[in-house]
């Protein structure tokens, strides 16, 4: 029963990691200046390098010696377990960063607390990601900060993106029954716990950019048990590209 | 059987793929050297989750090591996470001679708002700079620009 909750759970964290990752990447050669150009595919880069320590960690508790290669790249789109939020579209770059605000503000209470897991090896993974999470939260609210309480289009386009996104935040925080078993044994954090911390700090972040989160507050779900908006489809289908035309192939 | 001075002594040829004046052990990176069932172990630990240059160094350790016929295996750790802490004095100075600010042991306060950490420039110390973006050409460095010889120049950034 823990065996297959903690797969589930790290599974989870992965694929956040993997496809928001993904979707950043995207971006390369398309910034709108060269400087947030970089930044993207830099945080593109953190993020897949800590969804190759978790998926490797995924195969690991799995047994069946898959690697971090053919999770990424071999599953089926209703095995992926990411949260909606984070396949949803660039959009332009005040969604971009919307997106990625909404989730670092999320991830990075959830590594601090998982960096006190009683399981040795998501501690270690999320003491070293934490750090990289410091980084890309910082960037996002000042972004945030900025699109918001900038100029009337950048203020309007940053919310348009929060009142496009906001339906996917209650997902992030989503637990399943198993979970509570790996509550209990104090491998992980409850949820309740993190959505606490997030929304003070996008409550705070929000309120400085002048930004107002959205009345209608009609959530979606799906992402978390392999039900994909159809945007992942086609993410999938570059993000596999390689490996199904040509199978094995080693870059 | 080598010793494990010899050992690293070998490994202190091995430098940072983008960085080429730091070896591995200038730069922190390099956790351990130990012998283990009749081969030597080395321990190294990522600067950066996704740092592309981590399999690239393991690669030139094991090369390093096979050259001189010396069996090794190479094992990734990630805890303690790496930090700048562990950057050495000597290893700061090359930096900066290669033209790279060291990391001023302070983490960045702001990107877009209130003042960035002052990084002096490495070519003509100056302390006139201003932070060009906070991510540069690699994980591990910030682009700044100084603004009295108008050199732009990688500052390696704190991670703490």
């Amino acid at each position: 029963m823990k065996n297959e909750a903690l797969y589930n759970y790290v599974l989870r964290l992965g694929d956040d990691s993997l496809i928001l990752g993904q979707r950043l990447g995207e971006w390369c050669g398309h910034g709108p200046i060269l400087e947030e150009d970089i930044a993207m595919t830099n945080i593109s880069l953190d993020l897949i390098g800590q969804a190759i320590s978790l998926l490797d960690y995924v195969g690991e508790i799995d047994g069946q010696g898959k690697d971090h290669d053919a999770l990424a790249f071999l599953r089926f789109e209703n095995e992926y377990r990411n949260a909606l939020l984070v396949e949803q579209p660039n959009g332009d770059f005040a969604n971009t960063m919307m997106r990625q605000f909404l989730f670092d503000a999320f991830r990075k209470p959830l590594y601090e607390k998982l960096t006190a897991s009683s399981d040795a090896q998501i501690a270690a993974i999320a003491e070293k990601s934490l750090k990289e999470t410091r980084y890309h939260l910082k960037h996002t609210s000042e972004w945030i900060i900025r699109l918001g309480d900038g100029t009337d289009e950048s203020h309007q386009r940053a919310q348009k993106a929060l009142d496009l996104l906001w339906r996917y935040t209650d997902e992030l925080f989503s637990e399943t029954e198993e979970d509570l078993t790996l509550i209990s044994l104090g491998i992980v954090p409850s949820m309740s716990e993190i959505k606490d911390q997030w929304s003070k700090t996008v409550m705070s972040v929000l309120e400085e950019a002048t930004l107002v989160i959205p009345t209608n507050n009609w959530q979606f779900e799906g992402g978390r048990r392999g039900i994909h908006s159809e945007h992942f489809g086609y993410l999938l289908s570059d993000l596999q590209y390689m490996q199904r035309a040509y199978p094995n192939m080693k870059w | 059987m080598v010793s494990k001075e010899s050992i690293l002594s070998l490994l202190d040829e091995v430098c940072d793929p983008e960085i080429p004046v730091l070896s591995l052990a200038d730069l922190g990176v390099l956790r351990g050297v130990e012998y283990v069932n009749n081969e030597w172990l080395i321990t190294i630990t990522p600067t950066y989750s996704g740092c592309p240059a981590m399999k690239t160094m393991e690669d030139d350790i094991l090369l390093k090591l096979n050259d001189h016929g010396i069996q090794a295996k190479v094992h990734l750790v990630l805890s303690p996470a790496w930090t700048t802490d562990w950057l050495s004095q000597s290893g700061r100075e090359k930096l900066k001679e290669f033209g790279i600010a060291p990391p001023e042991d302070e983490v960045d306060k702001s990107v877009l708002f209130s003042k960035p950490t002052i990084v002096p420039c490495p070519k003509c110390g100056s302390r006139e700079t201003k932070m060009v973006s906070q991510f540069g050409s690699t994980a591990c460095k910030a682009h700044y620009q100084c603004l009295s010889c108008l050199e732009p120049y990688d500052y390696f950034k704190c991670l703490k």
